[in-house]
């Protein structure tokens, strides 16, 4: 069991700035995201993007955000739990928490700070009528142990950068490699493409293009899939296993199911206070959350993560007196011993 | 500055005609939104760079439409459900040239 002081869940920019916010009051943060990386949204879809509203930021890549935003949080060593999915929730009688993911891992604490965006990334299946069939029976629509396809056949759709790079790492285990995408050209980086060029040149990558996916073939396993390629029949190609990799996109998922007042696909929160939901004690932050006037954007939830730890703390602590302090009088005191502080002034006598 | 008209047909099939405000730099994935005619985080998911597809419409009438950018005709090419009439909405900005337009959205995948 993991316990900690406040359960994050999503590690976006809201969550991990929150790590910060309850690191300043000495409150530990432990963050569960159902990506295998931190930074949410701004390190899946759009790393290379540039923001420019984040304040003293005239410009910065999505993905330097995250990073600079783990940079600033590494003192308050918050704990990841990653590629696992938040699952349910069940309330002890001492009003604390215990949360479960999608693989068993639990997680014990007595605030949970819901700042999970549009929800887990899901990753986006094709309609192929039978494909359900199939699934972990030949069809993965994620890589999870690259071995299981040594000395398979495999073929893998899609045009993006996951297609393309797993094409290329599969050359190396699989008995043969075929990418089949809707268009000549990719959406992934140049780079890629011209390994997969090479590999294609080489005769290790079987390309076929402009070509799409239409069925699978097989009993319960995976024997086959069925392919067009513009205009002409249909392609029978024998395969142990289909891969499409079509990119992720978010659901809200079992929060969903947590009891929680959910109005167009957000969780309402009291905006007045400290963003807590209907259940004391679990509040939701960043783009997850809807109250009147909400905009989802960055800087709003690093506002909505400041004030929830400020409440948090007070639920932890509800006799303790406190006073918020700024960062430029107490320095910032890391849970590993690191202290950040201002130089002390060099004072010097007029003679 | 004009508003115009733009008829949107919904995911359930529902006709609904709209007044969309040509100087406030919006584009068609933004006038669904702010109609409110697909649910909050099913339409506009990427908040409309060409990246996630979840704003797929077909066009139903014979607007001169921008040309297709090449983000977004290969960020088409691995969505589902497409037609050579389907674009991504939030591609196309809201101009006087597309008064009447006549759009449909595509699934939700």
């Amino acid at each position: 069991m993991i316990k900690t002081d406040i359960l994050i869940i999503g590690a976006g920019p809201t969550g991990l700035f929150a790590v910060f916010e309850a690191g300043l009051l000495k409150l530990k943060c432990h963050i569960i995201d159902a990506l295998p990386q931190p930074g949410g949204q701004c390190s899946e879809i759009y790393p290379k993007k540039p923001i420019y509203d984040i304040p003293a930021y005239p410009e910065i890549l999505a993905g330097d955000l995250t990073t600079k935003l783990l940079e600033q949080i590494a003192s308050f060593q918050p704990g990841f739990t990653l590629g696992e999915r938040a699952e349910t929730i069940e309330k002890l009688e001492d009003d604390t928490f215990i949360v479960t993911t999608n693989k068993g891992t639990k997680h014990h604490a007595p605030i949970i700070a819901i700042a999970g965006g549009l929800g887990s990334f899901e990753p986006r299946k094709p309609p192929i009528p039978n494909i359900a069939n199939f699934e972990d029976s030949g069809v993965e629509y994620i890589i999870r142990d690259p071995e299981m396809y040594r000395n398979k056949k495999v073929v893998i759709s899609g045009g993006g950068d996951s297609a393309l790079d797993w094409a290329i790492f599969l050359t190396d285990v699989a008995a043969e490699v075929t990418l089949v995408h809707r268009r000549n050209e990719f959406r992934g980086a140049l780079d890629s493409v011209d390994k997969v060029q090479e590999l294609k040149n080489a005769g290790k990558i079987n390309m076929i293009t402009p070509a799409e996916v239409i069925g699978v073939l097989g009993d319960k396993k995976v024997t086959g899939v069925s392919i067009t390629k513009n205009g002409e029949e249909e392609i029978i190609l024998d395969v142990d296993h289909f891969i499409p990799l079509f990119g992720l996109s978010p659901k809200l998922g079992p929060i969903a199911n947590w009891g929680l007042d959910i109005e167009k696909n957000a969780i309402k929160v009291n905006n007045a206070l400290d963003y807590q939901t209907n259940i004391p004690g679990i509040y939701a932050i960043g783009d997850v959350n809807t109250y009147p006037g909400k905009l989802k954007l960055i800087l709003c939830g690093f506002h909505e993560a400041t004030l929830m730890c400020q409440s948090a703390y007070k639920r932890i602590h509800p006799n303790k007196k406190y006073v918020m302090k700024y960062t430029t009088v107490g320095g910032v005191e890391g849970f590993d011993g690191t202290k950040k502080e201002a130089p002390k002034a060099v004072v010097k006598k007029i003679e | 500055m004009t508003d115009i008209t733009i008829k949107i047909t919904d995911r359930n099939g529902t006709l609904h005609e709209v007044l969309a405000p040509t100087d406030m730099a919006m584009n068609i994935m933004e006038l669904v939104r702010s109609h409110e005619l697909a649910p909050e985080g099913t339409i506009g998911v990427c908040g409309g760079m060409a990246m996630c597809a979840s704003c797929q419409c077909y066009i139903k009438s014979d607007h001169q439409l921008p040309e297709m950018s090449s983000d977004e005709d290969l960020m088409l090419a691995e969505a589902f459900y497409v037609e050579d009439n389907s674009r991504l909405s939030c591609q196309i900005p809201i101009t006087i040239k597309l008064n009447g337009l006549e759009i449909e959205l595509a699934p939700e995948s």
